[in-house]
């Protein structure tokens, strides 16, 4: 039943359809910036069995995965979940009710060693406060004045929350996927600090390293979607969001970033995937206003 | 065997000295706040607090001036975001200066797990070309004898002092938890010390009808202190949910030094104890908080006499 049901939704919402079918579904479906990531993260997901998952646009973007195109998702949580059922919307990745209803509740050495670094997790999904060219991520500092990094990392201008378990799971993940609100202050030509590796200097940077995982493979924001290139592992713009202009986005990053290939637009949701979102998902409208 | 169970005044007084090095372990769930507000009301001072989430409760004793160095994975009020006082001791050094000694998670937990097994260090998978070993030395890199390639290491991690908080256990210390189970097992036996706060104090038979939820046993435990809602804000899994109220009202009140203070004197420092703290909460809180019921199905351990 959950097979029928997912090859209806492969056919129906993959973003094959033509580009009068996207522009029709623009203009019958009124949705919101959030959604609009939330949905195009979702069918990212499509066949995925496992995710480990962050708390906000990623875990709805997990929840509706599982409803429509990854019927067999499971959830996985740095707290040492594996399998979540969430009945609400979670707080934080160690809420209560990801435990309530798991296939399994594990220690973190667990969920660290044999689920991510045993190379279980086919997904992850990051984000942090900037991201460069090649994916690499900073959680960590925004630097002040002082110069070097031991001197910025020791007076920061702003001290964010750290790596928590990112930096692990950029570098062992099997693919990483981020989500970013699209803006010049975090889509910037050099890192304050490295938190997360992406693909370092790119080319075959972690492969020269011996970094176990992919690393990242989509980035998603509320513009468009980029995508990085096989050789280089450059970022580019592979899709823009139904009304953005190609400038709209070049001007909100820090560098001279290139289209893949032919520019196409990004899917518009169905009024099914919102219809779930609004009704379902998220009906306070938390995380999707 | 003799009861160990004991007042969180004497528990913290015999256990926690000066200068120590303290880890109220607990991710997201069972952060023992009981604990650490008592910490704070006997004045203690330089102690060394490892965390991998410092969370509310540490952001609240070094606000409280009792730390001088911070060993931590992740410094954010969960789901919520930024932990206000700590931020202001790293950025601005008030009420103090504080070090720092930052891991990622998976480096925390390997450290405990270095520490519990008596290891020299531990090795993961992480690291490799990340900022954070040019801000923290004790991150290194060594040459695997086997295959010769790099592979990430930390050090042990030996607490003069862990305390965890649990749903129930014995009057020795034979300790239940479940839910979250986080770094707590690592963390306890990693510990010179170790103090259990529990929501109950149950029978030696409660504990033997269900080992496999034994976490920590009574040999490593030196004190057991029953304490209800001990946990408050965080939560209890199968007793009380988190404050998610209080998380944000923390997230309003300690972005300003003098509204920080206050509270930690309302609330703390005027408080005699955790059940003094209950007392003085709405009691609708424990309404609100209540998460009804969902008991596993039993198993059988089977009788093989």
């Amino acid at each position: 039943m959950n097979e029928e049901r997912s090859s209806q939704t492969n056919g129906t919402r993959s973003g094959e359809r033509n580009a009068s079918d996207h522009h029709e579904t623009y203009k019958m479906t009124h949705y919101t910036r959030n959604e609009m990531m939330i949905v195009t993260a979702s069918r990212a997901l499509a066949g995925t069995r496992t995710v480990f998952v962050g708390v906000g646009l990623p875990n709805i973007a997990c929840n509706l995965a599982r409803r429509t195109v990854a019927p067999y998702l499971e959830l996985i949580y740095e707290s040492g979940v594996y399998g979540a059922r969430p009945a609400r919307l979670p707080l934080s990745i160690g809420d209560p009710t990801l435990v309530s209803d798991a296939l399994s509740v594990c220690s973190m050495q667990d969920l660290f060693g044999l689920y991510l670094q045993g190379g279980r997790v086919q997904v992850a999904f990051l984000g942090g406060a900037q991201i460069d060219r090649f994916g690499n991520l900073n959680t960590t500092i925004i630097a002040g004045a002082a110069g070097s990094l031991e001197e910025d990392y020791a007076r920061p201008k702003v001290r964010l929350p750290g790596s928590g378990g990112a930096c692990e799971i950029a570098i062992q993940a099997q693919k990483v996927f981020i989500i970013m609100r699209l803006s010049k202050r975090g889509f910037v030509d050099r890192l304050d600090f490295l938190t997360g590796p992406g693909h370092l200097h790119g080319g075959d940077a972690r492969d020269s390293l011996g970094l176990p995982g992919m690393g990242p493979q989509l980035v998603v924001t509320d513009k468009c979607v980029f995508v990085f290139d096989q050789e280089s592992k450059e970022m580019l713009i592979s899709s823009l969001h139904p009304g953005v202009e190609l400038s709209e986005v070049q001007q909100e990053v820090g560098w001279q970033v290139q289209t893949a290939g032919e520019l196409k637009q990004t899917a518009a949701p169905t009024d099914e995937e919102i219809h779930l979102l609004r009704e379902e998902l998220d009906p306070q409208g938390i995380h999707i206003g | 065997m003799a009861s160990k169970v004991m007042s969180m005044q004497e528990a913290i007084a015999s256990h926690v000295h000066d200068g120590d090095m303290v880890a109220i372990e607990g991710f997201t769930a069972c952060i023992c706040f009981a604990a650490g507000h008592e910490i704070i009301r006997q004045g203690r001072r330089d102690l060394v607090l490892c965390r991998m989430t410092p969370d509310l409760i540490y952001d609240q004793m070094i606000a409280a001036g009792c730390a001088r160095k911070l060993i931590f994975s992740y410094l954010g009020n969960p789901g919520v975001g930024s932990l206000h006082a700590i931020r202001r001791a790293v950025e601005k050094g008030i009420p103090a200066p504080l070090e720092i000694e930052e891991y990622s998670h998976f480096g925390m937990v390997s450290r405990y797990t270095a520490g519990a097994h008596r290891l020299p260090f531990y090795p993961l998978h992480s690291y490799t070309g990340s900022d954070l070993p040019r801000v923290n030395p004790k991150i290194r890199f060594v040459e695997s004898p086997y295959d010769g390639e790099p592979i990430a290491v930390v050090p042990p991690l030996n607490p003069d002092v862990v305390i965890i908080h649990a749903q129930r256990a014995d009057r020795e210390g034979n300790t239940h938890l479940w839910g979250l189970l986080g770094v707590q097992k690592e963390a306890a036996f990693a510990a010179r010390r170790v103090i259990v706060v529990v929501e109950e104090l149950v029978e030696e038979q409660v504990i033997r009808s269900d080992p496999n939820r034994t976490i920590i046993p009574s040999l490593i435990v030196d004190a057991v202190v029953k304490e209800p809602f001990g946990a408050h804000p965080s939560y209890v899994q199968g007793y009380y949910d988190r404050d998610n109220q209080f998380y944000l009202q923390w997230d309003e009140l300690s972005r300003d030094e003098t509204s920080t203070q206050a509270w930690l004197e309302e609330w703390i420092i005027a408080v005699k104890d955790r059940a003094e703290y209950v007392q003085k909460l709405d009691a609708s809180a424990w309404k609100r908080l209540s998460p009804g019921e969902a008991f596993a199905e039993p198993v059988n351990y089977g009788r093989y006499a």
